[in-house]
Formats: structure tokens, sequence, C-alpha cells
């Protein structure tokens, strides 16, 4: 069987690569290292839909942001995942930086972003009282949002799988070869064939380019380290604030999510090994310092977790995407680093015409272009609540209490194509284990729903894949 | 004639003991501030005991296991033979609270009861 | 909408006994509502001896003094519903609840009894460095997991936090097979009682160390090993003193914290010491027919106290169905020099009992020290301790008799007695 396109890389970029591509008449695959899609770069950011003001104007980066930026909350609404324009800010400390803010309006503007403005003193601190009395001054945009990236990802691959795609999880592509005007692919225990190829693996995506064209690329892993605080802190910001930026990024910023948690980070430092993704006493002081100058007296004892991800950083003279045809038929998403995930969605579409376009293919009329999310039981009316209770008690059995999801949205996260198989993936889809507690409670119950839905002794179930199992058997049967 | 140091356990003052033991006997005990000390270390130092609490596998219900205790306290070096004794067992359900589960455990004289009834 | 006399919320040692207290004072309307398959709470997952000595002159598992208080709730026929939880509480005392034999309904209740529990803080309350793989669970977990499901989370285990849970943990775990390589506290004491640093520690050299934490973990997928560190005065990791210990699991006892997301709802009034509510004497919250007890009010160490103090709530829960309201004037309790808090954090000197049981904890070890009580900087009693520390909870009894009239505040204050 030969494939049309096979996407390597289940995060954001390759799923939506992926449902673009599903809109044709092709046969298409997606591979991914992983036991699930979500679990690289796009897992672990700041869930930022930016407006696209940092960007140099002129470069990949300004066009696809603003781009997938523009596109991103109609495709919310098709695909029925958490976004909020909830604006952002940059500020500056300084009166003599106000030259840097204008700068950033001008770029933002010569990019195309809407709605910028620079605000001052006493409107700055109205606008978000939270803010440092030393905030002198921002650059206001009011197009900047925030997503959920799980429910983005996880969304474009259950719309891509439900219009046909296959998805290959554990399935690391380690070899790439040439062969009779195709390519073949060994990716884990498989052996597939296709007429293209779309490299989104992320930080491995220099790996994947450099198995198959001649001029060779690095990728630098840029680490982010943040800390994620309780739901009650949530109203702290209104807006995404950030610092003016500096060599390494967009600085630290103080975030609500769309989940209504208060995230800050990240940091930027660069790591040799592409799965570094702890945290660091130092990484996690500095980001917190530094979102301390921003907002002062973040209440960090409201602390549920810290995390950290890694950028797809390019080395060399450009650090701007690289996005398009690097060989025949090989189609490359590479150094994907921020605004990575507001891009998804226009780099996604754009390989995906390239791609029709070279295997001229057509447009499929059974293409399914909505999808729904697993019920969110918790955000609904009480009286559609209760009787989505009366059809399913499922959804009256509550499993995660500080999230309050119940055993039918974890059952439904679970048969989701593609479905959760792990802890994590059940906490990505539906948020059980992602609360105040982080799954002290509900842990040993999502094991328990996990084994039955699933048919595996909870001695199988992992935490996230690969060997990262959750318990060592039994009781009665160890010995150290 | 040896010495023994320990900490007693009557409260949270945890006063280091020094118990002098001659042929088997405590004959004397120092460190203590009042008389609890005194008598843990004396009976500690000669035959100490614990209780022995656990969990014993089951068949024949829906629990996996059932919680368990030893009825009175056993001798300390028994403890970890209590502790295999429970892990080798088998209880077949249902169990209520108060059964014996493992009659006159390793010889002790003392019975496993169920601390809890499953089914 | 249904209508209930008195809701308690939660069906562990605190709602078991309010519920039964009520119903002696003469509540017929009761309705428990449990979350979890079977009434007891966490002291089901506690199989250890050493509960209820105080209570019941005996040293009880944490199932068999449950089932004294479970037995009575079903001697008296006091209604409950199991895998049931409330999802939000109004200020006006409605409760919403989900369960499977109910569905999703609301139930107006004319009083509540908040007892809820606590949870334990996570890893990522620490902010603790390192991978995040599996293998890293909080002490309570891990003891469901084994004591309840039967099942081992591991086999080499590194415990941080000296509290009991996670000296209980120690001898549980090595008990069934595992080596616990050590049990790590930050602070330079144990806050758990010396018979568990002996019977679960030192019976199986299990080595403490103190002034020491976790600075980082290893291993992606699954726990491979822990560093820990030696602290300073402040709680800072000193350089130089990391050791790597090699474990595949890592289990967390660093402390509980009162839940009380439904209290916050509701518009209950919080104290920021406890994490609990403010309450009177008469345990009532700042919101009228609302009444708190045991570990959703403050975190206790025997639950011989959240026995008695859920009597009291079952029993002014019963008087205010009664008709029985809070006087006019209100004496403010308050903690000084050492005492962190006061529960109650007021009293009503009209209709206070004749003595009041006020509980609270110390800031640090004390030894050779004094438990003061101020009626407006007047010293009213003076109890000598040999020996305070933050892990146990002190009782203080209050007179009635001896608070003088008009008094404003009373403050609690540990005082040192010169050697």
């Amino acid at each position: 069987m030969i494939y049309d396109a096979i996407v390597i890389g289940g995060g954001a970029v390759g799923c939506a690569a992926a449902r673009e591509l599903s809109r044709y008449d092709l046969r298409i695959a997606l591979c991914e290292k992983g036991e699930d899609v979500c679990v690289g770069t796009s897992k672990a950011n700041s869930a930022i839909v930016h407006a696209g003001f940092d960007a140099v104007p002129g470069t990949k980066k300004a066009r696809f942001n603003v781009a997938g930026s523009r596109m991103m909350e109609s495709l919310s609404r098709e695909l029925d995942f958490p976004y909020r324009r909830n604006g952002a800010m940059v500020l500056c400390f300084d009166e003599k930086d106000l030259p840097h803010l204008e700068e950033l309006l001008d770029r933002g503007q010569q990019n195309g972003v809407e709605g910028l403005r620079i605000v001052r003193g006493e409107e700055l601190h109205q606008l978000e009282p939270a803010l440092s009395p030393a905030a002198a001054a921002a650059l206001y945009a009011p197009t900047s949002a925030i997503v959920c990236p799980f429910g983005m990802t996880i969304a474009l691959a259950e719309n891509a799988a439900q219009n046909g795609v296959e998805f290959f999880m554990d399935s690391p592509v380690s070899e790439i070869r040439r062969r009779d005007g195709l390519y073949e692919l060994t990716a884990g225990d498989k052996v597939l064939q296709t007429r293209t190829v779309v490299n989104a693996a992320g930080v491995y995506s220099d790996v994947l380019h450099n198995m198959v064209c001649e001029s060779k690329l690095s990728i630098m892993p840029r680490s982010g380290e943040y800390c994620l605080l309780d739901k009650k802190d949530g109203h702290l910001v209104e807006r995404t604030v950030f610092q003016l930026p500096g060599k390494f990024g967009k600085g630290v910023l103080v975030t609500p999510t769309v989940h209504g948690n208060l995230l800050i980070g990240p940091t930027a430092v660069d790591r040799e090994d592409k799965d570094a993704t702890n945290t660091t006493a130092d990484g996690l002081a500095y980001a917190i310092r530094m979102a301390g100058l921003s907002v002062p007296n973040l209440p960090m004892r409201d602390t549920i977790t810290s995390f950290c991800g890694l950028r797809a950083h390019l080395e060399g003279e450009s650090d701007d995407f690289i996005i398009g045809e690097s060989a025949d038929g090989f189609f490359d998403a590479v150094g994907i680093e921020s605004p990575g995930l507001s891009s998804a969605p226009a780099i996604g579409l754009h390989l995906a015409q390239c791609i029709a376009q070279k295997l001229d293919a057509t447009e499929k009329l059974t293409f399914i272009a909505t999808r729904r999310d697993i019920p969110h039981l918790r955000e609904l009316p009480f009286e559609d609540r209760q009787a989505l209770v009366r059809d399913n008690p499922a959804y009256g059995s509550i499993i995660c209490r500080c999230e309050q999801i119940s055993e039918g949205e974890i059952v439904d996260a679970i048969h989701r194509l593609p479905g959760a198989r792990s802890l994590d993936g059940v906490k990505r889809r539906v948020r059980a284990g992602m609360g105040r507690c982080q799954g002290g409670f509900c842990s040993p119950k999502v094991m328990e729903i996990l084994s039955r839905e699933l048919g595996i002794p909870q001695t199988e179930l992992t935490k996230s894949g690969g060997s990262s199992k959750l318990l060592v058997g039994y009781t009665k049967e160890v010995q150290a | 004639m040896t010495q023994r140091q320990l900490t007693c356990i009557g409260c949270p003052m945890g006063c280091q003991l020094t118990a002098t033991i001659e042929n088997g006997v405590v004959t004397a005990v120092t460190g203590n501030t009042c008389k609890r000390g005194d008598s843990y270390a004396r009976k500690e130092c000669v035959a100490p005991e614990r209780t022995v609490t656990g969990t014993v596998r089951c068949t024949g219900g829906g629990a996996p296991v059932v919680s368990v205790r030893t009825a009175g306290e056993v001798p300390k070096e028994k403890v970890f033979d209590v502790a295999h004794a429970l892990n080798t067992a088998l209880a077949h359900l249902p169990v209520a609270a108060g059964d014996v589960v493992i009659p006159d455990v390793c010889g002790t004289g003392v019975n496993v009861v169920a601390t809890k009834s499953a089914k | 909408m249904k209508q209930v006399q008195l809701a308690i919320i939660g069906g562990g040692p605190a709602g078991l006994a309010a519920a039964i207290a009520a119903r002696e004072k003469g509540v017929e309307d009761i309705l428990i509502i449990e979350r979890d398959k079977e009434l007891g709470g966490i002291l089901n997952q506690c199989i250890h001896a050493g509960f209820g000595l105080h209570t019941f002159g005996q040293e009880l598992t944490g199932p068999e003094y449950a089932q004294r208080f479970i037995d009575r709730v079903e001697e008296m026929h006091i209604p409950y519903l199991l895998r049931t939880m409330v999802l939000d509480l109004s200020g006006d005392r409605v409760l919403t609840v989900t369960g499977p034999e109910t569905g999703l309904i609301q139930i107006q209740a004319q009083a509540v009894i908040l007892a809820m529990g606590c949870r334990e803080r996570p890893r990522g309350a620490l902010n603790i460095p390192g991978y995040r793989p599996a293998g890293i669970y909080s002490a309570g977990t891990a003891q469901r997991l084994v004591n309840i499901e039967g099942f081992m989370p591991g086999k080499n285990v590194v415990i941080l936090g000296s509290g009991d849970i996670g000296l209980i943990m120690a001898r549980r775990m090595t008990l069934e097979g595992a080596k616990v390589h050590a049990v790590a506290e930050v602070l330079p004491y144990s806050g758990g009682l010396k018979r568990n640093i002996v019977q679960c520690l030192e019976d199986f050299d299990i080595p403490l160390y103190l002034s020491t934490t976790v600075v980082d973990i290893h291993g992606r997928e699954r726990l491979e090993a822990v560093t820990l560190a030696q602290v300073d005065e402040t709680r800072k990791p000193i350089p130089g003193t990391e050791r790597r210990i090699p474990c595949d699991t890592l289990l967390l006892s660093v402390g509980l914290l009162p839940e009380n997301e439904l209290s916050s709802a509701a518009g209950v009034h919080l104290s920021t010491v406890t994490g609990g509510p403010e309450v009177t004497d008469r345990l009532a919250t700042s919101i009228p027919g609302v009444f708190a007890c045991g570990n959703v009010l403050h975190v206790h160490d025997l639950v011989d106290f959240v026995s008695q103090e859920a009597r009291k709530a079952g029993e002014n829960a019963a008087l205010y169905l009664a008709g029985a309201r809070a006087g006019s004037r209100s004496v403010a309790l308050e903690g000084k020099n050492g005492v962190r808090y006061t529960v109650p954090q007021s009293i009503d000197p009209e209709n206070m009992d004749d003595t009041v049981t006020v509980r609270f904890r110390v800031a640090q070890p004390y030894r050779d020290a004094a438990l003061c009580a101020y009626a407006d900087g007047t010293l009213l009693r003076r109890i000598p301790k040999r020996i305070l520390t933050p892990g146990e909870m002190e009782q203080f009894p209050l007179r009635k008799a001896e608070l003088p009239e008009g008094c404003q505040t009373i403050t609690f204050t540990v005082e040192e007695v010169a050697k």
C-alpha cells in the first residue's frame, strides 16, 4: 500500500497539516514517536495565539503568525476547542524604552496586526490593576488570544481521523529512503511507502530533514520553564502580560489560561539534549523573579505544577521557519519555535495546499469540517447537564474532584480517535488530574477506568507511554 | 553488662534513654524524665513487641485485599515472619471484620483478624 | 427542590460524628453526602493501629475506628448517599449534588455541616525541579493503591516528608517487600510522632535525614533516582551536599490542605493561616446555618479530636435548627508569639459552654515552655508544657467563669521558661 502523504509528528503543526490534507481525496497517515498526539513542544508552551507584532516583517514567522492568528477563532468554533481573545500587553518599565515599544508597534502594523496602540500611565494600570507600579507604558494588542494547546492539537487530530487519516503512535521514523520515486519510511515496527512527506517533527525535524536533504540543518532545543498557579489566581490579570523582548525570545510572561489558571514563564536556555524537559531550580527561580517584575506579589504558594517545554530553535544565520518543499515531495516545517502554535493552522493549510497541487488532488465531497469536543459538564447550564446525566449516569459520577470531571467524560476521552491510552492522555483531553491536587485523588480511579475500557491490566498502564509504568505489580509479589 | 540507647516513644519529648542490661535483665534506666520512659525501656530491651497490620489477598469476591491486624502484639523479632505470613495467605470472601484470617500466626499464639468487612 | 434539615458534606470521621450528635440532639432529617463508595473517609486506607486511644481506650486501626461510627449511623437509620459529590454550595445553602442514586439535583438545606476533610499538597506546590516521570505519588495516593487496591507503586522508595503519613508508609512499603532507602525532612525536626519514628523507621533501619530535601528528580519515563541535599536555616539547599539515590518511587508527605473549594464558592470566610473557615465557639462559619469540623476546618493529627470537634458541630447545628442564634457580643481569639492560630477564632460570651476547647498549633518546637491565655492583656491562665511541637495540636480549655466582663480579645501565646 502506498500513501499519498505521511505526516511525521503529531504536534500542532503535524495535526493541522493532516487535517488540512484530509480535505483532499488522498491516502494519509500520521506517524508519531510518542504514545499520543501533543506530547512534545505542543504540550508545553505559553498557550498564546500571538497577535503577530513581534516577528520581523517579511519573514515566514510574521506571515504565518498573522495568518494563523486570523484563522484561529473560526477554527476553534469549527473544531470546538477552548480559545479566548484576551489581548496582550508588552510592558516597558522605563520611558527611555518607549522607542522599542514604538518599533514593535511599527513592526506589528507592517505585519498587518490590527488594533495595536500604546497605552501609558493611568490607563495602563486601570486596564491591569495588578501590574507593577514601575510599568511605564505598554504596547496593547487586542487581537492576542489564549488557547488550549492540547485542546487544539487533539481537535485537529480527531477531525483528521474523522476524515480518514490513519494515526500510528509509538512510531518514531528512524529511516527515510528514496525508492522508485517514493519515500520509504521505517516507523517503529512498520515500513511505509508514500509519495510525499510532511516533516513536522519538532525538535527532531532537523534529523528528519537531514535524512533526505543535501543541505543540513541543526535544531538547538531551547528550554522554557513555567509555573502554573491555581484557578483562584487566574483573574489576577485579564490580558497576557509580556515584557519587552530580548535576544532569546519574548521574555517572561504572566497570563491567564483558557481554563482560568495563571501561567508564568518561560525561561529560554539552550540545551544540547532534545528530550531534556526537566525543570531546574535556577530556571524556576528566574521565571518567578522575572514574572514578579510585571506583577508583584505573585501568590507563588498557589503553584500547582511546574513544567518545561523545548522550542525547536534553528541554529544558523536565520532562525526563521523553514516551510516548503525541501526535496522532491519532501515538505519541511522546521524550526517551528514561537510563534509556532499561533502559526500552526496556517502552516498546515499551506503545506496541504502545496501537496494537493503537487499530487493534483481533488477535494472530497465527504469532508467533515466540524468536530464536537467531549462535553465539558462543568461548564454546561444546570438543565443541560442534568439531561446529559439522565441519559448517561456516568456523566453524573465525578472522578476528578478538583476539575469536576465525570467518569463519562473520561470514558469518552478513551474512546475518541485517537483516544487516550495513558493517565496523561486522559489529563490532556478532559483535565482529570490537571487540578490543584494534581491527580492525588483521581489517579487510582482513572487507572481503574483506563484498565476497564482498554481491557488491559492496571499493572500495564503508563503515565505517558513507553516505560512510564505507574505500578510495578500487585502487592504480595514484590521483592526489592 | 551491656548498655543500649533508645528513644522513648511515650510522648513528643523523645527522651534518649540508656538501659543497662545484665544477664538479660534491665538493671537501670537513665535519661528518662518520667516513669513512662523507665517502663518503656525495661520492656523494649527485654521483650519488645509490636502490633502488625497489613492486608491479605482475597479470592471469591470483588475486593482485591482485606485489611488485617494481629489481634494482640507479637514479639518484635517475628514482625517480618508475620508480614511474610500475611503476604502469602489467601482469604476467601466474604470476610467480616473480626474474622480470624490466620490463626496462631507464626506460632505466636496470636491470631490475625480482619479489620474490615469485605465481599 | 428536595429539602433537608441538615446536610452533612462528607462521610468521614467528622461527618459521621457530627451526624450522630445531631441525631442524638433530635434532628430527624439528616443527609450525609459521601463521594467515595463507602463511609469512613480516609480512615479506610489507614489500616495501621493507633486510632481511638482517647475515645475508646484502645488502639484501633482506621477501618475499625470508622466502623464504630458507621455502625451507630446505621443503627440510627441516618440516611446517606455514596459515590455522590457536592458540586456547589450556595450562600443560601442550596447544594448541587450529583451521584448514581440522585442524578444531578439541587437540595435546599436548613443547615449544613462542612466535613470535606483535606487533601495532600502535591509536588507542584514545592516546585521541586527535575523531570516529571511516573513513580511520584503523594503518600496518601500510594496508601490507597497499596492498602485498598492491592497494587505496588514501586520497589525502591524514597520518602520526602516525615509527617506521620510518610512514616507509616515507610513501614508499610517495607512490610510489602519494598526497600525504603531514605526519609528526607526539610525541617530540622520531624513532625511525626516519636512512636512512629521508632516503630516505622528505626525498627527497619530506615534512615531519616533531617534538614534535607529533594533537589532533583531523574528519569524521563519512570523515576530513576532523586538527588537529596541538605538545607540551611532558610531551607535553601547547600551546594556540595547533593547525593543521588537511585529509586523507582518518590512518595511525598509534605503537608495537608483543608479542602474548602465549596466553602469558598458559598462565600464562607476562610482563615489564611489554617486554610479552613473562621468559626465561632459554636463551630459556626460566617454563613448562618453553615458549620465546619474536622480537617476541613484545620488539619488534625488525632482522629479522636476530630470526632470530639465534629460532635460539637453536630450539636450546634441541632441547636441552630431548634432556633438558637448567636448573641450580640463576640470575643476575638488570636494566637501570638508561637501560637499560629486558634480554632475557634471567636466566642460568643453570652451563649458559650462552660468550657470551650481552643485548639491550635505552635510554630516551632519548645521545651519547658508554657501556654498562656490573656484577656485584653491580663493573664487568665498559664499551662506549663514540657514539650510543644508543631506536629501535635494543642488544646486549651477556656472557661466561661474566668472571662472578665466586657473582654474584647483573648490572646494565646507560648512563653519560654527561663532555665
